[in-house]
Protein backbone atom coordinates (compact mmCIF):
# COMPACT_ATOMS: atom_id res chain seq x y z
CA UNK A 1 0.00 0.00 0.00
CA UNK A 2 2.35 2.45 0.91
CA UNK A 3 4.83 1.30 -2.19
CA UNK A 4 1.80 2.14 -4.27
CA UNK A 5 1.04 5.69 -2.49
CA UNK A 6 4.69 6.47 -3.40
CA UNK A 7 4.17 5.23 -7.06
CA UNK A 8 1.35 7.14 -7.80
CA UNK A 9 3.14 10.15 -6.16
CA UNK A 10 6.14 9.34 -8.73
CA UNK A 11 4.04 9.38 -11.85
CA UNK A 12 2.22 12.58 -10.50
CA UNK A 13 5.29 14.39 -10.01
CA UNK A 14 6.25 13.47 -13.84
CA UNK A 15 2.86 14.64 -15.26
CA UNK A 16 2.96 17.77 -12.95
CA UNK A 17 6.62 18.42 -14.22
CA UNK A 18 5.05 18.71 -17.68
CA UNK A 19 1.73 20.58 -16.28
CA UNK A 20 3.91 23.07 -14.80
CA UNK A 21 6.64 23.72 -17.94
CA UNK A 22 2.87 24.28 -19.92
CA UNK A 23 2.16 26.79 -17.29
CA UNK A 24 5.20 28.91 -16.72
CA UNK A 25 5.31 29.74 -20.75
CA UNK A 26 1.96 29.73 -22.05
CA UNK A 27 -0.24 30.13 -18.56
CA UNK A 28 1.76 33.12 -16.91
CA UNK A 29 2.05 36.32 -18.27
CA UNK A 30 5.87 37.61 -18.99
CA UNK A 31 7.26 40.10 -16.29
CA UNK A 32 6.83 44.01 -16.31
CA UNK A 33 10.31 44.56 -14.90
CA UNK A 34 12.71 41.41 -15.74
CA UNK A 35 10.75 40.61 -18.66
CA UNK A 36 11.68 36.69 -19.74
CA UNK A 37 13.92 35.70 -17.10
CA UNK A 38 12.00 36.00 -14.53
CA UNK A 39 10.18 32.66 -15.53
CA UNK A 40 13.09 31.05 -13.44
CA UNK A 41 11.61 32.30 -10.46
CA UNK A 42 8.87 28.95 -10.64
CA UNK A 43 11.75 26.58 -10.41
CA UNK A 44 14.21 28.52 -8.47
CA UNK A 45 11.82 29.29 -4.98
CA UNK A 46 10.25 25.78 -5.36
CA UNK A 47 13.85 24.48 -5.02
CA UNK A 48 14.50 26.45 -1.98
CA UNK A 49 11.14 25.49 -0.68
CA UNK A 50 12.39 21.53 -1.16
CA UNK A 51 15.98 22.91 0.29
CA UNK A 52 14.19 23.92 3.54
CA UNK A 53 11.57 20.79 3.94
CA UNK A 54 14.96 18.75 4.11
CA UNK A 55 16.77 20.81 6.45
CA UNK A 56 14.15 20.42 8.61
CA UNK A 57 13.38 17.16 8.39
CA UNK A 58 17.11 16.19 9.31
CA UNK A 59 16.96 18.55 11.97
CA UNK A 60 14.28 17.01 13.56
CA UNK A 61 14.91 13.33 12.97
CA UNK A 62 18.52 13.64 14.41
CA UNK A 63 16.93 15.28 17.30
CA UNK A 64 14.34 11.97 17.36
CA UNK A 65 17.48 9.89 17.05
CA UNK A 66 19.36 11.30 19.62
CA UNK A 67 16.07 11.02 21.85
CA UNK A 68 15.32 7.80 20.78
CA UNK A 69 18.56 5.75 19.90
CA UNK A 70 16.26 4.41 17.25
CA UNK A 71 18.08 3.87 13.76
CA UNK A 72 15.20 4.18 11.40
CA UNK A 73 15.10 8.34 12.58
CA UNK A 74 19.24 8.27 11.46
CA UNK A 75 18.17 6.99 7.88
CA UNK A 76 15.83 9.84 7.50
CA UNK A 77 18.14 12.27 8.36
CA UNK A 78 20.71 10.95 6.25
CA UNK A 79 18.79 10.64 3.16
CA UNK A 80 17.24 14.54 3.70
CA UNK A 81 20.75 15.37 4.72
CA UNK A 82 21.06 14.43 0.84
CA UNK A 83 18.49 15.63 -0.65
CA UNK A 84 19.32 19.48 1.06
CA UNK A 85 22.45 19.16 -0.70
CA UNK A 86 20.99 18.11 -3.95
CA UNK A 87 18.48 21.04 -3.48
CA UNK A 88 20.47 23.33 -2.64
CA UNK A 89 22.91 22.96 -5.19
CA UNK A 90 19.82 23.36 -7.50
CA UNK A 91 18.87 26.81 -5.54
CA UNK A 92 22.34 27.62 -6.36
CA UNK A 93 22.44 27.19 -9.79
CA UNK A 94 19.31 28.39 -10.74
CA UNK A 95 19.63 31.27 -8.14
CA UNK A 96 23.34 32.08 -10.16
CA UNK A 97 21.89 31.93 -13.36
CA UNK A 98 18.97 34.28 -12.08
CA UNK A 99 20.94 36.74 -10.75
CA UNK A 100 22.94 37.18 -14.02
CA UNK A 101 20.30 37.89 -16.04
CA UNK A 102 18.42 40.53 -13.26
CA UNK A 103 21.43 42.22 -11.29
CA UNK A 104 24.61 41.46 -13.77
CA UNK A 105 26.69 39.28 -11.11
CA UNK A 106 26.19 36.06 -10.62
CA UNK A 107 26.71 36.41 -7.02
CA UNK A 108 26.36 39.05 -4.58
CA UNK A 109 26.76 39.16 -0.77
CA UNK A 110 23.47 39.75 0.06
CA UNK A 111 21.80 38.39 3.49
CA UNK A 112 19.59 35.56 2.22
CA UNK A 113 22.16 34.60 -0.31
CA UNK A 114 24.90 34.08 2.24
CA UNK A 115 22.28 32.33 4.20
CA UNK A 116 21.33 30.40 2.21
CA UNK A 117 25.31 29.30 1.15
CA UNK A 118 25.87 28.94 4.57
CA UNK A 119 23.03 26.36 4.80
CA UNK A 120 24.21 24.72 2.16
CA UNK A 121 27.54 24.68 3.18
CA UNK A 122 26.49 23.20 6.35
CA UNK A 123 25.03 20.33 5.41
CA UNK A 124 27.76 19.49 2.92
CA UNK A 125 29.58 19.71 5.91
CA UNK A 126 26.76 17.14 7.38
CA UNK A 127 27.74 15.14 4.74
CA UNK A 128 31.31 14.67 4.94
CA UNK A 129 30.76 13.91 8.31
CA UNK A 130 28.58 11.14 7.31
CA UNK A 131 31.15 9.73 4.76
CA UNK A 132 34.26 10.11 6.59
CA UNK A 133 34.11 9.85 10.22
CA UNK A 134 33.19 6.32 10.29
CA UNK A 135 31.83 4.56 13.15
CA UNK A 136 30.54 7.35 15.76
CA UNK A 137 30.05 9.43 12.87
CA UNK A 138 26.03 8.95 13.37
CA UNK A 139 25.77 11.15 16.69
CA UNK A 140 28.25 13.61 15.70
CA UNK A 141 26.25 14.40 12.34
CA UNK A 142 23.28 14.26 14.14
CA UNK A 143 24.77 16.87 16.59
CA UNK A 144 25.77 18.99 13.64
CA UNK A 145 22.55 19.25 12.24
CA UNK A 146 20.62 20.64 15.51
CA UNK A 147 23.35 23.34 15.98
CA UNK A 148 23.20 23.92 12.47
CA UNK A 149 19.19 24.39 12.89
CA UNK A 150 19.56 26.47 15.92
CA UNK A 151 22.01 28.44 14.13
CA UNK A 152 19.82 29.25 10.59
CA UNK A 153 18.06 32.50 12.53
CA UNK A 154 21.26 33.37 13.48
CA UNK A 155 23.20 33.12 10.71
CA UNK A 156 20.16 35.22 9.05
CA UNK A 157 20.16 37.86 11.38
CA UNK A 158 23.47 38.48 11.46
CA UNK A 159 24.06 39.08 7.32
CA UNK A 160 21.04 41.03 7.36
CA UNK A 161 22.29 44.17 8.51
CA UNK A 162 24.37 43.94 5.19
CA UNK A 163 22.04 45.48 1.90
CA UNK A 164 19.32 43.56 1.01
CA UNK A 165 19.22 42.97 -2.71
CA UNK A 166 17.42 39.86 -3.09
CA UNK A 167 13.43 40.21 -3.03
CA UNK A 168 11.44 40.59 0.08
CA UNK A 169 9.62 37.01 1.18
CA UNK A 170 6.50 39.50 0.46
CA UNK A 171 6.99 38.60 -2.90
CA UNK A 172 4.71 35.30 -2.53
CA UNK A 173 1.80 36.41 -0.71
CA UNK A 174 1.66 39.19 -3.16
CA UNK A 175 1.86 37.70 -6.75
CA UNK A 176 0.08 38.08 -9.61
CA UNK A 177 -3.04 36.14 -9.53
CA UNK A 178 -2.30 35.06 -13.00
CA UNK A 179 1.31 33.68 -11.84
CA UNK A 180 0.40 32.23 -8.32
CA UNK A 181 -1.02 28.95 -10.32
CA UNK A 182 1.95 28.15 -11.87
CA UNK A 183 4.15 28.99 -8.82
CA UNK A 184 2.02 26.81 -5.74
CA UNK A 185 1.73 23.91 -8.16
CA UNK A 186 5.82 24.36 -8.94
CA UNK A 187 5.54 24.20 -5.07
CA UNK A 188 3.79 21.19 -4.98
CA UNK A 189 5.24 19.68 -7.37
CA UNK A 190 8.97 19.90 -5.64
CA UNK A 191 7.60 18.90 -2.84
CA UNK A 192 6.14 16.25 -4.06
CA UNK A 193 9.72 15.08 -5.86
CA UNK A 194 11.12 15.60 -2.44
CA UNK A 195 8.73 13.13 -1.05
CA UNK A 196 9.20 10.44 -3.54
CA UNK A 197 13.07 11.13 -3.18
CA UNK A 198 13.11 10.80 0.65
CA UNK A 199 10.95 7.67 0.85
CA UNK A 200 13.16 5.98 -2.02
CA UNK A 201 16.33 6.93 -0.48
CA UNK A 202 15.05 6.07 3.21
CA UNK A 203 14.31 2.45 1.89
CA UNK A 204 17.79 1.81 0.58
CA UNK A 205 19.22 3.49 3.29
CA UNK A 206 17.53 1.30 5.79
CA UNK A 207 17.92 -1.53 3.89
CA UNK A 208 22.18 -1.08 4.13
CA UNK A 209 21.21 -0.69 7.92
CA UNK A 210 19.91 -3.82 8.27
CA UNK A 211 22.15 -5.64 6.11
CA UNK A 212 25.24 -4.60 7.97
CA UNK A 213 23.26 -5.29 11.74
CA UNK A 214 22.65 -8.92 10.61
CA UNK A 215 26.04 -8.83 9.55
CA UNK A 216 27.31 -7.96 12.70
CA UNK A 217 24.64 -10.28 14.61
CA UNK A 218 26.66 -13.00 12.55
CA UNK A 219 29.78 -12.14 13.52
CA UNK A 220 29.11 -11.94 16.74
CA UNK A 221 27.28 -15.39 16.81
CA UNK A 222 29.96 -16.68 15.29
CA UNK A 223 28.28 -17.83 12.11
CA UNK A 224 30.33 -15.53 9.56
CA UNK A 225 33.67 -14.91 9.77
CA UNK B 1 29.71 23.64 40.12
CA UNK B 2 32.55 22.76 42.23
CA UNK B 3 33.27 19.83 39.70
CA UNK B 4 33.64 22.46 37.02
CA UNK B 5 36.64 24.59 38.33
CA UNK B 6 38.34 21.24 39.39
CA UNK B 7 37.98 20.22 35.66
CA UNK B 8 38.86 23.47 34.47
CA UNK B 9 41.81 23.98 37.11
CA UNK B 10 43.08 20.73 36.33
CA UNK B 11 43.46 21.27 32.50
CA UNK B 12 45.08 24.42 33.49
CA UNK B 13 47.12 22.77 35.70
CA UNK B 14 48.56 20.28 33.09
CA UNK B 15 48.67 23.17 30.55
CA UNK B 16 51.37 25.22 32.75
CA UNK B 17 53.64 22.61 33.31
CA UNK B 18 54.08 21.71 29.54
CA UNK B 19 52.92 25.24 28.03
CA UNK B 20 52.72 23.14 24.97
CA UNK B 21 49.22 24.12 23.87
CA UNK B 22 49.93 28.21 24.90
CA UNK B 23 53.20 28.26 23.40
CA UNK B 24 52.12 26.62 19.54
CA UNK B 25 48.35 28.33 19.76
CA UNK B 26 50.37 31.96 20.38
CA UNK B 27 53.15 31.80 17.83
CA UNK B 28 50.59 30.05 15.42
CA UNK B 29 48.64 33.09 16.06
CA UNK B 30 51.33 35.33 15.51
CA UNK B 31 52.53 33.41 11.98
CA UNK B 32 48.99 34.13 10.42
CA UNK B 33 49.21 37.68 11.01
CA UNK B 34 52.59 37.46 9.81
CA UNK B 35 51.10 35.97 6.89
CA UNK B 36 48.05 38.39 6.59
CA UNK B 37 50.86 40.98 6.26
CA UNK B 38 52.62 39.52 3.10
CA UNK B 39 49.12 39.92 1.47
CA UNK B 40 47.65 43.48 2.57
CA UNK B 41 50.80 45.76 4.00
CA UNK B 42 51.15 48.11 1.01
CA UNK B 43 54.10 49.62 0.64
CA UNK B 44 52.84 52.98 2.67
CA UNK B 45 51.50 50.94 5.29
CA UNK B 46 48.46 48.87 5.87
CA UNK B 47 44.79 48.75 4.64
CA UNK B 48 42.98 49.25 7.71
CA UNK B 49 39.76 48.02 6.71
CA UNK B 50 41.25 44.36 7.07
CA UNK B 51 43.02 44.31 10.92
CA UNK B 52 39.26 42.96 12.19
CA UNK B 53 39.24 40.35 9.47
CA UNK B 54 42.98 39.59 10.04
CA UNK B 55 42.58 39.48 14.25
CA UNK B 56 39.56 37.44 13.65
CA UNK B 57 41.20 34.68 11.42
CA UNK B 58 44.15 34.70 13.49
CA UNK B 59 41.70 33.77 17.28
CA UNK B 60 39.84 31.29 15.01
CA UNK B 61 42.66 29.14 13.40
CA UNK B 62 45.15 29.52 16.79
CA UNK B 63 41.71 28.63 18.51
CA UNK B 64 41.01 25.46 16.58
CA UNK B 65 44.66 24.38 16.89
CA UNK B 66 44.05 24.80 20.62
CA UNK B 67 40.78 22.94 21.01
CA UNK B 68 42.07 19.94 18.76
CA UNK B 69 45.47 19.39 21.44
CA UNK B 70 43.40 20.38 24.40
CA UNK B 71 41.14 16.87 23.34
CA UNK B 72 43.83 14.93 21.81
CA UNK B 73 46.02 14.92 24.87
CA UNK B 74 42.95 13.22 26.69
CA UNK B 75 42.63 10.89 24.04
CA UNK B 76 46.46 10.10 23.90
CA UNK B 77 46.84 9.42 27.87
CA UNK B 78 43.52 7.66 27.49
CA UNK B 79 42.04 10.01 30.17
CA UNK B 80 38.91 10.87 29.06
CA UNK B 81 37.67 7.64 30.30
CA UNK B 82 38.57 8.00 33.20
CA UNK B 83 36.89 11.86 33.25
CA UNK B 84 33.39 10.40 32.19
CA UNK B 85 33.94 7.74 34.57
CA UNK B 86 34.12 10.01 37.82
CA UNK B 87 31.61 10.55 39.59
CA UNK B 88 30.25 14.42 38.18
CA UNK B 89 28.14 14.99 35.42
CA UNK B 90 29.01 15.17 32.32
CA UNK B 91 27.72 18.30 31.56
CA UNK B 92 30.08 19.40 34.33
CA UNK B 93 33.22 17.88 32.10
CA UNK B 94 32.43 19.62 29.55
CA UNK B 95 31.69 22.96 31.21
CA UNK B 96 35.32 22.29 32.60
CA UNK B 97 36.93 21.85 28.98
CA UNK B 98 34.97 25.08 27.82
CA UNK B 99 36.38 27.05 31.09
CA UNK B 100 39.57 25.86 30.61
CA UNK B 101 40.45 26.50 26.82
CA UNK B 102 38.19 30.14 27.09
CA UNK B 103 41.26 31.00 29.15
CA UNK B 104 43.62 29.44 26.64
CA UNK B 105 42.30 31.36 24.24
CA UNK B 106 41.93 34.69 26.08
CA UNK B 107 45.79 34.25 26.81
CA UNK B 108 46.43 33.79 23.27
CA UNK B 109 44.40 36.95 22.43
CA UNK B 110 46.54 38.45 24.95
CA UNK B 111 49.15 38.12 23.23
CA UNK B 112 47.92 38.38 19.81
CA UNK B 113 45.74 41.68 20.03
CA UNK B 114 48.63 43.96 21.48
CA UNK B 115 51.18 41.89 18.24
CA UNK B 116 47.87 43.26 15.72
CA UNK B 117 48.26 47.05 17.80
CA UNK B 118 52.12 46.60 17.48
CA UNK B 119 52.80 45.52 13.51
CA UNK B 120 49.89 47.40 11.64
CA UNK B 121 49.63 50.35 14.50
CA UNK B 122 45.88 49.35 14.73
CA UNK B 123 43.82 51.42 17.33
CA UNK B 124 42.36 49.23 18.70
CA UNK B 125 42.64 50.26 22.40
CA UNK B 126 40.72 53.36 21.47
CA UNK B 127 38.18 51.34 23.60
CA UNK B 128 39.99 48.81 25.77
CA UNK B 129 36.67 47.88 27.97
CA UNK B 130 34.89 47.36 25.09
CA UNK B 131 37.31 45.29 23.15
CA UNK B 132 38.01 42.72 26.13
CA UNK B 133 33.93 42.08 26.34
CA UNK B 134 33.97 41.59 22.36
CA UNK B 135 36.79 39.00 23.26
CA UNK B 136 35.34 37.56 26.06
CA UNK B 137 31.76 36.90 24.68
CA UNK B 138 33.21 35.67 21.45
CA UNK B 139 36.05 33.18 23.26
CA UNK B 140 33.05 31.97 25.42
CA UNK B 141 30.86 31.40 22.40
CA UNK B 142 33.90 29.59 20.53
CA UNK B 143 35.22 27.27 23.50
CA UNK B 144 31.38 26.40 24.32
CA UNK B 145 30.61 24.96 20.68
CA UNK B 146 34.17 23.87 19.95
CA UNK B 147 33.84 21.65 22.62
CA UNK B 148 30.96 19.85 21.75
CA UNK B 149 32.18 19.14 18.51
CA UNK B 150 35.77 18.92 19.31
CA UNK B 151 34.47 16.31 22.19
CA UNK B 152 32.53 14.47 19.80
CA UNK B 153 35.14 14.05 17.25
CA UNK B 154 37.27 12.48 20.32
CA UNK B 155 36.67 8.69 18.74
CA UNK B 156 36.21 9.93 14.63
CA UNK B 157 39.51 8.63 12.74
CA UNK B 158 39.76 11.99 10.65
CA UNK B 159 39.04 14.02 13.34
CA UNK B 160 41.42 16.83 12.77
CA UNK B 161 40.46 17.17 9.01
CA UNK B 162 36.58 17.43 10.32
CA UNK B 163 36.84 19.58 13.40
CA UNK B 164 37.16 22.73 10.96
CA UNK B 165 34.58 21.16 9.12
CA UNK B 166 31.70 21.22 11.46
CA UNK B 167 33.01 24.00 13.66
CA UNK B 168 33.22 27.16 11.45
CA UNK B 169 29.84 26.81 9.58
CA UNK B 170 28.21 27.13 13.20
CA UNK B 171 30.88 29.91 14.18
CA UNK B 172 30.17 31.89 11.18
CA UNK B 173 27.96 34.42 13.43
CA UNK B 174 30.34 34.60 16.15
CA UNK B 175 32.64 35.54 13.63
CA UNK B 176 30.77 38.09 11.70
CA UNK B 177 29.96 39.49 15.10
CA UNK B 178 32.93 40.17 16.61
CA UNK B 179 34.60 41.12 12.93
CA UNK B 180 31.73 43.58 12.69
CA UNK B 181 32.16 45.36 16.62
CA UNK B 182 35.72 45.00 16.35
CA UNK B 183 35.32 47.34 12.90
CA UNK B 184 32.60 49.36 14.75
CA UNK B 185 35.31 50.39 17.48
CA UNK B 186 37.95 51.19 14.81
CA UNK B 187 38.41 55.03 14.88
CA UNK B 188 37.30 55.82 11.32
CA UNK B 189 39.31 58.84 8.97
CA UNK B 190 40.33 61.51 10.17
CA UNK B 191 37.41 62.86 12.09
CA UNK B 192 38.64 59.37 14.22
CA UNK B 193 35.14 58.79 15.06
CA UNK B 194 33.85 55.34 15.86
CA UNK B 195 30.32 53.76 15.61
CA UNK B 196 29.40 52.50 19.30
CA UNK B 197 26.01 52.11 18.18
CA UNK B 198 26.88 49.39 16.14
CA UNK B 199 29.57 47.92 18.72
CA UNK B 200 26.84 47.54 21.11
CA UNK B 201 24.51 45.94 18.67
CA UNK B 202 27.10 43.05 17.75
CA UNK B 203 27.93 42.62 21.67
CA UNK B 204 24.49 42.42 22.06
CA UNK B 205 24.28 39.76 19.28
CA UNK B 206 27.01 37.97 20.50
CA UNK B 207 25.48 37.64 24.13
CA UNK B 208 22.18 36.02 22.10
CA UNK B 209 24.68 33.60 20.49
CA UNK B 210 26.34 32.72 23.58
CA UNK B 211 23.31 32.09 25.30
CA UNK B 212 21.59 29.88 22.24
CA UNK B 213 24.49 27.67 22.36
CA UNK B 214 25.26 27.04 25.88
CA UNK B 215 21.73 25.86 26.42
CA UNK B 216 21.70 23.79 22.90
CA UNK B 217 25.26 22.04 23.81
CA UNK B 218 24.41 21.62 27.69
CA UNK B 219 21.20 20.03 26.40
CA UNK B 220 23.01 17.88 23.32
CA UNK B 221 26.14 16.95 24.95
CA UNK B 222 24.92 14.34 27.45
CA UNK B 223 23.61 12.31 24.48
CA UNK B 224 26.43 13.43 21.92
CA UNK B 225 29.59 12.33 23.73
CA UNK B 226 30.69 8.72 23.25
CA UNK B 227 31.52 6.19 25.62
Amino acid sequence: MKRAIIYVLAALCGAGFFYTLNQIFYGTPIDKLLYFNQKIFYYHVPNSFALFAAVFTCGISSILFLRRREGRFDDVALAAGELAVLFGGAMMITGAVWAKAAWNVWWAWDARLTTALLLWMTMIGYMLVRKYAGQSGERLAAGLAIFGMANVPLIYYSVKIWRTLHPETSVVPTLDPSMRLAFWSSVLLFLGFYTVLLVARVSQVRARRRMREVWERGLDAGILE
Amino acid sequence: MRNVATLAWKDLRVEFRSREILYTMAFFGAMVLLIFSFAFVKADGVVADVIPGMLWVAVAFAGTLGLSRAFERERESETMRGLLLAPTSRTAIFLGKAVSISVFMLIVEAVVVPLVVLLFQAPLFEHPLLLVTILILATLGFSVVGSVFAAMLLRVRSRDVLLPVVLYPILVPLLIAGTKATAAILPVGITGATDLETAYFWLRFLLVYDLIFIVVALWTFESLVIE
